[in-house]
């Protein structure tokens, strides 16, 4: 079988966060590393491999830079890597990601695609329901368990107080939940041949079957109004003198107000 | 796409079980906010199976109108059909703006509709407004700029970033909001509320999963990560007894007990209850940091809660650089009295 799973090159938020005059990332001034859940999903891709035998793709979309992430996953037993990058493709939001990312897909054979859930720097979780939808496909999102099952998948798909147990018939899409499993490490061999590997290249002119009018900056329905560093809290209010029953009453006061209790 | 023939701010009412959620009670305390500043009808769309008596609640909680998608079909959630239930519903009425909840229902369903009919979709929203877009006219483009917009806030970056964003030339505007950030109303007994009932017809196809098993889930441990409150104690504690009057702050306020380090090495506290560095990071709305000294390492998984508050006897202890409100006092007087304020002040509602 085979299987498609999409990566992206998160910034480590830990490390600060930049912006470009535009309102946009600027990714380019951030470090990098692969999205814990896309990790997951790279995973359960490889493990699926071990167990029924597959060929696993990773796809990923971003700066030239991006090709990184496509050899750490080579390295940790993905088969092929693919980088989609054009300037044309970028500032894109989640419709015009996903509509770019689904136009390279077609350009696949596949049997099943794994996405992350969400990525740490967006948290959106809309790309991976979103390509599905693009494709015409069924999704089935936090999964946080992925068997096969002959042409089917049965997925746990969690919910905050209960799991559906998901049978699909392939080919379909999930979106990994990092608990999911635990990443295995890139092997010594696999670092040393994934430094060679040839990763392919996509431009736009690649992509078929998508409309410019759905890609980059000027192909995405939301826009940026303001974006900002969060601001640091200011001096907080200190109450020094104060009898235990008036320190309490303090409280409550605060919790009243911002309708807590 | 004519942007004129949309209007009005629909809310998706999300049940499970036939269950209304209380996020669907939220959206409508804010979609009345909104749309009293466009001056046009709050709509909630209901999707499930013989779920129509549950209208009249959405009425209470401020739903002028009400639709109804009731068939077998929807009887548990499945992205499909309750994707195509939202998005005929979205092709059929218009809506100038569709807010979903930002649950693992709405996460899943909001992304699927919003690329259905092709419009944006902001996700985990904490704030929305009807503002201008882009918020400063560009000198001599002053015509370009556009009014009434729905201005859709949500943090970013593991919340080190904070974005407005705008849906300038699509409709329906859309957003999922997250839970617990917007205020229901006080429901009005009795109201009511026009009901549309609708059904777009339902035929399966490859996109319909099959569900074998439904498994409720009951967590044995607290995940303090989920804790909208939380009542964290350290050294300044003195006990693991003592830690019961936490406890019973705690639960006056539907929240939950973590702790500093100090009080894990003490074994008064599980680790699983940790918050710090070495423990968990975790962001409720309001953290009580009490009895807790606060070192920087604790402070790193505390930090961006939305509401600190610090009781301390040693005014010179650190966690007072970063709490919003710092009380300077013995908290074996001060908990016990909030306990019994915090219950008092809940009765009388």
């Amino acid at each position: 079988m085979k299987i498609v799973v999409c990566i992206k090159q998160v910034p480590d938020t830990a490390g600060g966060v930049k912006f470009k005059p535009d309102g946009t990332l600027d990714r380019g001034a951030m470090l990098a590393i692969m999205n814990p859940d896309d990790k997951a999903g790279l995973e359960a891709a490889l493990r699926i491999k071990d167990q029924n035998g597959a060929e696993v793709t990773v796809i990923t979309m971003g700066l030239p830079k991006a090709d990184a992430v496509l050899r750490e996953a080579l390295a940790m037993g993905a088969d092929k890597g693919i980088l989609i990058t054009d300037r044309v493709l970028g500032g894109a939001d989640t419709w015009a990601t996903s509509q770019t990312i689904a136009a390279g897909i077609r350009n696949l054979d596949y049997d099943l695609i794994i996405t992350g859930r969400q990525a740490i720097d967006g948290d959106t979780a809309q790309v991976g329901p979103q390509i599905a939808e693009h494709l015409g496909i069924p999704v089935i999102s936090y999964a946080q368990d992925i068997k096969i099952e002959g042409d089917s998948v049965v997925v746990q798909r969690q919910f905050e107080d209960r799991y559906h147990v998901l049978k699909a018939k392939m080919p379909c899409l999930i979106t990994a939940l990092s608990e999911l499993n635990e990443p295995r490490y890139m092997t010594p061999g696999g670092i040393w041949d994934a430094v060679d590997a040839q990763i392919t290249v996509w431009g736009r002119n690649d992509l078929k079957d998508l409309d410019d009018s759905n890609i980059g900056l000027k192909g995405s329905p939301t826009k940026i109004a303001k974006a900002s560093d969060k601001v640091r809290k200011g001096e907080g209010t200190m109450f020094k003198d104060l009898d235990p029953d008036a320190a309490a009453a303090s409280i409550a006061d605060v919790l009243s107000e911002k309708h807590i209790i | 796409m004519n942007l004129e023939e949309y209007k009005g701010v629909f809310i998706y009412a999300q049940q499970v079980d036939n269950q209304i959620n209380n996020i669907a009670f939220e959206l409508l305390g804010k979609a009345r906010d909104l749309a009293k500043t466009l001056d046009t009808q709050v709509t909630a769309v209901l999707v499930g199976s013989g779920i129509r008596d549950l209208a009249d609640q959405l009425a209470e909680y401020g739903a002028d109108r009400v639709i109804v998608v009731d068939d077998p079909e929807l009887k548990d959630y499945r992205t499909e059909p309750y994707a195509h239930a939202l998005s005929e519903v979205i092709n059929k009425f218009k809506p100038e703006i569709m807010l979903v909840g930002a649950t693992a229902i709405g996460r899943d369903l909001g992304p699927t509709v919003s690329a259905r009919v092709g419009t944006g979709l902001t996700a985990d929203c904490t704030s929305l407004d009807i503002g201008d877009f882009p918020l400063v006219a560009r000198p001599g483009h002053e015509d370009e700029q556009k009014h009434n917009q729905l201005l859709m806030t949500r943090p970013a970056f593991g919340g080190n970033t904070i974005a407005t964003i705008a849906c300038p030339d699509n409709r329906p505007q859309m957003s999922t909001v997250r839970p617990g950030v917007m205020q229901a109303i006080q429901p009005v007994k009795g109201a009511k509320a026009e009901i549309i009932d609708f059904n777009p017809g339902f035929t399966p196809n490859n996109k319909y999963v099959e569900i074998e098993d439904v498994v409720k889930v009951v967590s044995e441990t607290v995940d303090i990560q989920k804790a909208k409150i939380l009542v964290s104690g350290g050294r300044g504690v003195g006990s693991k007894e003592n830690f019961k009057i936490l406890q019973d702050l705690a639960d006056a306020l539907g929240g939950e007990v973590s702790s500093s380090r100090a009080a894990v090495d003490n074994g008064w506290m599980p680790k699983d209850m940790q918050v710090g560095q070495t423990g968990k990071t975790v962001r409720p709305q309001v953290y009580f940091a009490i009895g807790i000294s606060g070192a920087i390492q604790h402070v790193a998984g505390m930090e961006e809660s939305d509401l600190i508050i610090a009781i301390n006897k040693d005014e010179t202890a650190p966690i007072f650089s970063v709490a919003d409100y710092g009380i300077v006092g013995d908290l074996n007087k001060i908990v016990p009295r909030l306990t019994e304020m915090v219950k008092a002040r809940k009765k009388a509602l």
